[in-house]
């Protein structure tokens, strides 16, 4: 059975997620993907004030495409979020709580999930129409010029997801993997 | 000779990418509930479950399967009897790609280094082949880059063999884990040049999911790669699961008595693919 979470997250809420649980996210998430991540770093490096609030805040690795007529938001699936590692200790130093993508995470992303507390949440890619569905509001907040990659304030109700990584250091892809690996293909032929 | 006019062309292509970012293949969705079926993890049935009620979805609200809806790669078989009127050729295959993009993601840049987006989704890679008679072919691939990123290409020795080249498909697919969305179609290209082989690779991907190679020793390479491939427990979604790929198509090509070139072009569980003949 699916935790039901309130996002942004609170410390209890983030204590008491593991790796390989099934979460339905209700609240408030940022939209922001590679340019946006990039801008940001340098803006705090800069010292600027930042478009969007950071403490126990949810960063989604999105960038939908465009709405139909009357739709709030287009397809929105996650992206790969591997891509955004170079930009995350910042943003988790500054109490981040919550980060959703796919895919793998490096292992200073990991480490960093425990010394800061916080969670990654996997969403399913490729299933971006049905994910839309969740979103029940979406604004620009900053960036326009990035056209997909600008940051979106959403607001999601029932967003499935998984915990891929939580702040113990759970790692929902590599317990996956050993259970159903077998013997001729995987580990042994690779290494 | 026969005439076609480039704006008739523009229309036919601009109507294939639209549709073809809301409909997935036929043969790939065979595949995809044929994989269920062998899929003993029940979470990776549940995804596998999920992406085709996706694209089950999108097509009835023609609407994307995916936010990605990629660049567009053009591979285009003209026979050598056609004259083309009524504009240039390239430009309207460009336009096509702006009219369809319209209401679809813009992810491209002009400028790797600038990363500034073009707007409208051009330019769409164009790939010409001459070919016999009077026919025009168009087969478009609308390429998410999460697979993309992930594929690889390298130059080996012949002396890798067979051996090497499955290594190095299985390391690709190991290393690509959840990022590229599998369950993958994994297109292999070997032989060729280092430009040659990576188009190779990108071909197999036109072929229809599962389609196996007509020849024997290729057919029996795919299968056993396909075999390996779904013993990594990547699974669906990488949360684990014994369908990591739902097929493999090798493509090969005359190369030099120095090298081998290898290429692994990986598709996810959206491959946006469709032909037209005009």
């Amino acid at each position: 059975m699916a935790t039901t979470v309130r996002a942004p997250l609170d410390d209890a809420a983030v204590k008491s997620l593991r790796a390989g649980d099934r979460v339905l996210m209700t609240g408030t998430v940022y939209a922001a993907r590679d340019a946006a991540h990039k801008r940001l770093v340098e803006a705090m490096r800069r010292g600027e004030e930042l478009p969007l609030p950071l403490a126990g805040q949810v960063i989604y690795y999105v960038g939908p495409a465009p709405a139909k007529p009357g739709a709030v938001i287009g397809p929105a699936g996650p992206t790969t979020s591997g891509r955004m590692d170079p930009y995350t200790l910042p943003l988790l130093e500054r109490g981040v709580a919550g980060l959703i993508g796919k895919g793998s995470r490096s292992d200073e992303v990991k480490q960093a999930l425990v010394t800061h507390g916080a969670v990654y949440f996997g969403a399913v890619g490729g299933a971006s129409a049905l994910l839309a569905r969740q979103i029940r509001r979406s604004r620009l907040l900053a960036y326009p010029d990035l056209l997909s990659e600008a940051i979106r304030e959403l607001e999601v109700e029932d967003f499935p997801l998984f915990v891929l990584n939580d702040c113990y250091g759970g790692d929902a892809y590599l317990a996956a993997r050993e259970t159903y690996r077998s013997g001729a293909g995987g580990s042994q032929r690779s290494r | 000779m026969r005439t076609i006019d480039v704006r008739d062309v523009r229309q036919a292509v601009a109507e294939l990418l639209r549709h073809s970012a809301h409909s997935l293949p036929e043969d790939y969705l065979e595949a995809m509930r044929s994989a269920g079926r062998q899929e003993r993890s029940p979470l990776g049935q549940e995804v596998i479950e999920l992406l085709l009620e996706n694209a089950a979805y999108a097509e009835a609200e023609t609407i994307p399967t995916c936010q990605d809806t990629g660049m567009a790669i053009l591979f285009v078989e003209v026979g050598q009897d056609v004259h083309f009127s009524g504009g240039e050729i390239c430009a309207a295959l460009q336009d096509a790609t702006r009219d369809a993009y319209a209401d679809l993601r813009k992810s491209v840049v002009t400028d790797p280094l600038l990363r500034v987006n073009s707007g409208d989704n051009t330019p769409a890679l164009i790939h010409w082949e001459i070919v016999a008679g009077d026919g025009l072919r168009i087969s478009a691939l609308q390429k998410g880059f999460g697979a993309e990123l992930m594929s690889r290409v390298s130059m080996f020795p012949p002396a890798i063999g067979e051996e090497g080249i499955q290594q190095f498909v299985i390391d690709t697919v190991e290393q690509a884990g959840p990022n590229a969305c599998p369950p993958l179609i994994v297109g292999v290209g070997i032989g060729g040049s280092l430009d040659t082989v990576g188009m190779a690779a990108k071909k197999a991907l036109l072929r229809p999911v599962g389609s196996v190679s007509p020849q024997p020793h290729v057919a029996a390479l795919e299968s056993q790669l396909r075999d390996a491939l779904n013993e990594l427990g990547i699974g669906p979604q990488g949360l684990g699961g014994v369908v990591t790929a739902l097929a493999v198509h090798v493509e090969l090509l005359a190369t030099h008595i120095a090298a081998l070139p290898l290429a692994v072009n990986l598709n996810c569980s959206a491959p946006r693919r469709a032909t037209l003949e005009l």
